[in-house]
């Protein structure tokens, strides 16, 4: 499952899609809007996506993380638009038939969404806004760590 | 070549639009683009960043030759989650 959408989120309803009776480990990740910058308290955030490419590119993570960790079950869906802090922005349900694929490829799920799917946060502050990871480095990208799935 | 360029995010708001209609010679390139781009909006990314490009929805190497017709986008770092 796979899914961009103006809509609140339904956690349960979207780990639902991944559960099979071949699997025994469900891991899901919710990323959540954040209140505070540095100090300074955020209103909402705003996020825009590029929705034609972040679909075929979450598509593509999902193909990915599968093949590499052996396992058949990746949700991944992202909110967009005004989203209020505390809410819920990003899910991303893994299941495997044992535990350590299930957490690995959740995690480095994320990690690729974050790094190459075109969708944008902006933080509204009371007195401004600023572009998530454009303006603060302006535009580093860094390596995202690699998880060493050799160890258990 | 006709080509028009859609603008996203932070790119959208420097450049105070969000799509803009582009003449570029025949065979240019995305490094072609890119440079038109930055003569026109100076302020869009620093001189030492480079513009990420998609082509027809996907990310597009700097020589990558352009056609009439391809949809081009301008991609500010993501910061989805």
């Amino acid at each position: 499952m796979i899914g961009i959408t103006h809509e609140p989120l339904n956690p349960e309803q979207i780990t639902n899609q991944v559960r099979q009776d071949g699997n025994g480990a469900v891991v899901t990740f919710l990323g959540t809007t954040r209140d505070s910058f540095e100090g300074k308290r955020v209103l909402k955030l705003d996020y825009e996506a590029y929705e034609e490419m972040a679909l075929k590119k979450m598509a593509e993570i999902q193909q990915e993380i599968c093949a590499e960790f052996g396992i058949a079950d990746i949700a991944i869906v992202h909110r967009i638009g005004p989203v209020d802090i505390g809410q819920i922005s990003l899910v991303v349900a893994v299941a495997s038939p044992h535990r350590k694929e299930a957490f690995y490829a959740c995690h480095k799920v994320v990690d690729r969404v974050k790094e190459i799917v075109p969708i944008w946060k902006k933080e509204v502050f009371e007195d401004g806004s600023r572009w998530v990871a454009c303006e603060d480095h302006e535009f580093t990208h860094p390596e995202p760590a690699v998880l060493n799935t050799d160890n258990d | 070549m006709h080509l028009v360029v859609t603008f996203f995010a932070l790119y959208r708001e420097r450049a105070g639009l969000r799509q803009l209609a582009l003449e570029l010679p025949d065979g240019g390139t995305v490094t072609d683009l890119t440079d038109t781009i930055r003569q026109r909006f100076p302020n869009l990314a620093p001189p030492d960043v480079k513009i990420v490009v998609a082509v027809n929805a996907e990310y597009a190497d700097p020589d990558l030759a352009l056609h009439e017709g391809d949809e081009v986008c301008l991609i500010p770092p993501v910061s989805g989650g």
